[in-house]
């Protein structure tokens, strides 16, 4: 069914709907724990936006959600659906790891170039594979992803228990990169500026982020293998009659969706941890697919939504730590029901939205 | 000799245990599937239902209540899905791993709340817990040569969840082959259309299927948090579900198959810790990460058509929507 809603309700009014009862339904949640979900909300805000810390820590975790976002965007283009960011991005971690450890001391700019393609290679071929799959075999990519998440964690936690662990210590963590490979914070940059983010370890990989919003947009709608891929999104035997193979497109989507999520450990390893440690991706990958739906697939949108996760993410921890009775996790749950509000019941306001804003079908030709 | 026999008793006495949240999980995921529902919230079910399971034991005492109250809650999130995929035509995925990361991070933040345990939630009082079920004459014949401890170890010893689960397996065959619910359910996951010209309510059917998800998902978690584990804590599901999931489709969406496939993946595991640091010929040590990874290995490779070839229900993923 065609939507025939006007943009402005499409793209704007319906989405905030959605939101909204998410919200709702997590103040309720408040309500239920016995603190006051007004009161929560200021925390939130201010924890997210009130200081130039709270900006930059912020803005730091945008980086993740905006690079897994455009992972999974990229893929729902070609009609596929990348839920393997998580491993994707765990994968690419380890190519940057790798670089990291074995090539850290190389001159600066060269270093973290080979970091940033190791990082973009290794999430690309952790794509590759359920892209073969499905093009080649038929696999479904949304079973493969899952069965690949678990597949990589497992070769994480071997590497970095066994081979890669910092010799002399029990804790499974890499040693820490030379310093010429860690990403430069923004925090120096800003001060020049005048601008204070405190201690947040926002760094250049937001900027790197931003360029893989525009490279997103040039190549979706300004390509020739953007437009190929959309239309085998939209239809595979249209696709077939126009020349389009579907199996090659399939391919490519995967891949650079796995790379794009690959280069979220950019973020986390060279900007901020400046090591390999387990567990670095912590779920952003899963809500990449909350960023992707709610930005509905355009680099502004997906912007805005992880801006928005971001925010949720530093003022949840805020939040948690400044009400007693609500912990972290409650960060989890809003970005739960975010994904079931906007995403799995997205429809759900449609047909009351369409019998009022409807603009009546354009009349056929005579 | 009789020690490798013992070892072997006792290997797959964990089997069982290990493989029992797999198997109800399992045949939760198959009565959706097969109606054309795509369930991979079966992880969040049962964490939700370890969670509620576990909560309502320790408030109540009573390990049933605990049972009841996990089928109560992982039915209501069946219902949700339902409500997403099938009344709002919703994407099954999507709504699935809402699910998932909505229960992930409820089960802690209440648990916080309300037991102030940092997100756990121990259930350590008399009768919380279902307790291993000695049968008949176990004690009697275990000294009988081979049988007897065959007996006494393997079969009997177990929690009453563990016989629920190996009872799920026939029953569901029964259900599904054997039944007219069984004949519509498989024709609802294939062609819709066709049940639906027949007269029968695709919807119904589907939310139907779902309901029996929801209780055994249920009765899963519920195993996971007060008869096999002591408590709920956070993540406790730790991916079983997916394995289920993985299991069904090794199993080719067929109960007896699945079966086998999670009692695969169960000995897996069960080796899995008697294997560290063991030296075998000719392969030396296996990292227990290998085994770990293998049944998602397997299930690819399966899914790939290199072993074999898993074909899904036809209908599954697409929601229906009748004719006007």
């Amino acid at each position: 069914m065609p939507a025939k809603l006007p943009g402005w309700v499409n793209y704007g009014l319906l989405p905030l709907m959605n939101l909204g009862l998410a919200f709702l339904v997590a103040g309720l949640i408040v309500v239920i724990l016995g603190e006051s979900p007004l009161e929560a909300v200021q925390l939130l805000v201010f924890g997210a936006f009130g200081y130039g810390e709270a900006v930059g820590y912020t803005l730091f975790y945008t980086t993740n959600f905006i690079f897994t976002g455009l992972a999974v965007a990229l893929a729902f283009q070609c009609g596929l659906f990348n839920i393997g960011g998580e491993g994707q991005a765990y994968i690419g971690g380890l190519g940057v790891g790798l670089v990291g450890i074995y090539i850290g001391h190389w001159p600066v700019p060269i270093g973290i170039m080979i970091g940033i393609m190791a990082a973009a290679l290794f999430g690309g071929i952790w794509g590759f594979i359920p892209g073969w799959l499905q093009a080649r075999r038929g696999s479904h990519t949304v079973i493969t992803t899952i069965m690949l998440n678990f597949i990589a964690a497992s070769i994480m936690t071997y590497l970095l228990v066994n081979p890669l662990r910092r010799p002399g210590q029990q804790i499974p963590e890499s040693v820490t990169f030379d310093r010429n490979i860690w990403l430069p914070q923004l925090s120096d940059i800003l001060t020049g500026f005048g601008q204070d983010i405190g201690r947040s370890p926002l760094n250049v990989a937001l900027l790197i982020a931003l360029v893989c919003c525009l490279l997103y947009w040039l190549f979706v709608w300004k390509t020739r293998a953007g437009y190929e891929m959309r239309v085998v999104g939209r239809s595979e035997p249209a696709a077939v009659y126009g020349g389009i193979s579907p199996a090659k497109q399939i391919m490519i989507a995967m891949t650079l969706s796995g790379a794009l999520a690959g280069m979220m450990s950019l973020n986390e390893v060279l900007g901020a941890q400046h090591r390999l440690t387990l567990g670095f991706t912590g779920g952003y990958g899963f809500v990449g697919i909350a960023v992707a739906l709610m930005g509905r697939g355009h680099p502004v949108g997906i912007v805005l939504a992880a801006v928005l996760f971001g925010a949720l993410y530093q003022g949840g921890s805020e939040l948690a730590f400044d009400m007693p009775r609500i912990n972290r996790d409650m960060v989890v749950v809003i970005q739960g029901l975010v994904i079931l509000f906007a995403g799995a019941l997205e429809h759900m306001f449609r047909p009351w939205l369409e019998a009022r804003f409807a603009r009546p079908a354009v009349p056929a030709p005579a | 000799m009789e020690d490798l026999w013992t070892q072997a008793l006792l290997l797959t006495a964990s089997t069982f245990r290990l493989a029992t949240p797999l198997i109800l999980a399992a045949m939760a995921g198959l009565f959706a599937e097969r109606s054309g529902i795509v369930d991979i919230g079966l992880e969040g079910k049962m964490l939700g239902a370890a969670f509620a399971a576990a909560a309502a034991a320790a408030m109540t005492g009573s390990a049933w209540v605990g049972l009841m109250t996990a089928m109560g809650v992982s039915f209501a999130l069946a219902m949700l899905h339902g409500f997403a995929c099938i009344t709002h035509r919703g994407d099954h995925v999507v709504s699935g791993v809402a699910i998932n990361i909505t229960v992930a991070g409820l089960g802690p933040v209440l648990a916080d709340a309300w037991f102030r345990q940092a997100g756990r939630v121990p259930v350590t009082g008399e009768g919380m817990r279902f307790r291993s079920i000695e049968l008949p004459f176990a004690q009697v014949l275990a000294d009988v040569p081979i049988i007897g401890p065959l007996y006494a170890n393997v079969i009997s010893g177990h929690n009453i969840l563990v016989y629920m689960a190996a009872l799920s397996v026939p029953l569901t065959a029964w259900v599904v082959y054997k039944t007219r619910f069984g004949l519509r359910l498989r024709a609802v996951g294939e062609n819709p259309s066709a049940v639906d010209t027949a007269g029968i309510s695709v919807t119904a059917m589907r939310f139907r299927a779902l309901m029996i998800t929801g209780l055994l998902c249920g009765i899963a978690g519920a195993y996971l948090s007060i008869a096999q584990g002591a408590g709920f804590t956070r993540d406790m599901s730790a991916g079983k579900g997916f394995l289920a999931l993985a299991a069904l489709i090794f199993g080719k969406w067929r109960p007896v198959p699945v079966l086998f496939a999670c009692l695969l993946f169960a000995f897996a595991d069960a080796i899995q810790a008697r294997l560290q640091g063991v030296d075998l010929p000719l392969i030396g040590e296996v990292p227990t990460q290998a085994i770990q990874a293998l049944p998602y290995l397997l299930t690819i490779l399966l899914l790939a058509g290199f072993v074999g070839r898993a074909v899904a229900p036809k209908a599954i993923g697409q929601p229906y929507v009748k004719e006007r």
